[in-house]
């Protein structure tokens, strides 16, 4: 098990020029990542459907590559969705999941079956050509070129540390700098795309 | 007389090549859908269809942030679902629709309805007008071949707000069922 930070800075030197949308990362992505209108923190719009918006902008730009940071509990709100991107096959999209188990920003509850359920072989079991499973830091660093070098959809899933949030919603931090409008506005400025 | 209430029956159709045309005329390159029995050859003529690309979901909700998605990068879904698969997404439209400001276009099949209204006994149709005007979404009604305009409308409102608009497929009068 490891912490999401440390995965998005080993993360960070093969991103190339991907599309990044960061999920329940994207609190350290942003001070990470040095191109940020390739960015598209969300925070969380509504559960569920981080793996169908960023498997949607994969079908739309079908010539960049598009990296998910998925989590185990925002996966479990829409599985169906693995389906869906196993049928298109969009060889541009990487999808990560970071599991911590539970739902972090609620107070760290576990996700049903938090500890026994192998995402990899749902999705393997879904048709996603490639899937990963790992514990170790290490490991998925030294395995990423290999990773991003091949075609996807690729399917990787990590066991990673709780970042537990137990303040009520207003009293947190916000981490998010610009709006959700904003932020895909300016994923289309720098793509050239007219709004 | 059987001739004349032939011709009666066929203006009162929705023809699946009227909603074709309609989508080709505003641009669509993605429908993201769910089907349902009525929909069935519309699909296939979609399928043929070069110019769009089908992307089938397992659940309806799942259809808003795919949506929402295609748009931010440039392409143009409209969401293709049943009244049921609607009222199913609320939260993705809540969030995924209207806090991306996505102007996509739902076409939706009017499961239970009849001339009547929505007084049949599935209970969907009863609770898919009030849904939309909970959720602040506009639609428009569409019955037959006549009212291929109205689906214009929607197109053109969704641009305009940049908010979801539904176009309400009244399930009695359409030609989709072959």
């Amino acid at each position: 098990m490891f912490h999401t930070e440390d995965f998005l800075k080993a993360f960070k030197p093969h991103r190339g020029d991907a599309i990044v949308v960061p999920g329940r990362g994207g609190k350290h992505w942003v001070n990470i990542s040095d191109q940020p209108d390739l960015d598209l923190p969300l925070g969380d719009p509504a559960m569920g459907g981080h793996a169908a918006f960023a498997f949607g902008l994969a079908l739309a730009q079908p010539k960049r590559k598009v990296v998910l940071f998925d989590s185990e509990g925002d996966l479990q709100m829409g599985l169906g969705i693995l389906l869906t991107v196993a049928e298109q096959n969009p060889a541009n999209f990487y999808h990560f999941v970071l599991d911590n188990e539970c739902y972090a920003t609620t107070g760290g509850q576990p996700v049903p079956n938090a500890k026994n359920v192998d995402y990899a072989m749902l999705a393997k079991g879904a048709g996603y050509p490639r899937t990963h499973s790992f514990t170790e830091l290490d490991a998925v660093s030294a395995a990423l070129p290999e990773i991003l070098g091949k075609p996807g959809p690729v399917f990787v899933t990590m066991k990673v540390h709780a970042d537990v949030e137990n303040k009520p919603i207003n009293e947190r931090v916000r981490w998010r700098t610009r709006s959700w409008v904003q932020v895909v506005g300016d994923l289309q400025r720098k793509l050239g795309i007219a709004a | 007389m059987n001739d004349v209430l032939k011709k009666d029956e066929l203006k009162a159709h929705l023809s699946p090549e009227t909603v074709l045309g309609q989508l080709k005329q505003h641009g669509v390159t993605h429908v993201v859908w769910l089907p349902d029995s009525e929909t069935n050859w519309l699909y296939l003529l979609m399928k043929a269809e070069p110019s769009l690309t089908l992307v089938a979901v397992p659940r309806e909700g799942l259809a808003c942030p795919l949506a929402a998605g295609l748009t931010a990068g440039g392409k143009v879904p409209v969401i293709l679902v049943q009244n049921t698969g609607l009222m199913e997404s609320g939260d993705s439209i809540r969030g995924w629709l209207f806090g991306f400001e996505v102007p996509v276009v739902f076409i939706v099949g009017m499961r239970g309805w009849n001339r009547h209204g929505p007084r049949t006994a599935d209970t969907s149709p009863q609770y898919t007008e009030p849904f939309l005007n909970a959720f602040r979404i506009n639609y428009y009604m569409v019955e037959s071949d006549a009212d291929a305009s109205r689906i214009s409308l929607a197109f053109e409102e969704a641009k305009k707000t940049r908010h979801p608009v539904a176009v309400l497929v009244g399930d009695e009068y359409h030609g989709f069922i072959r």
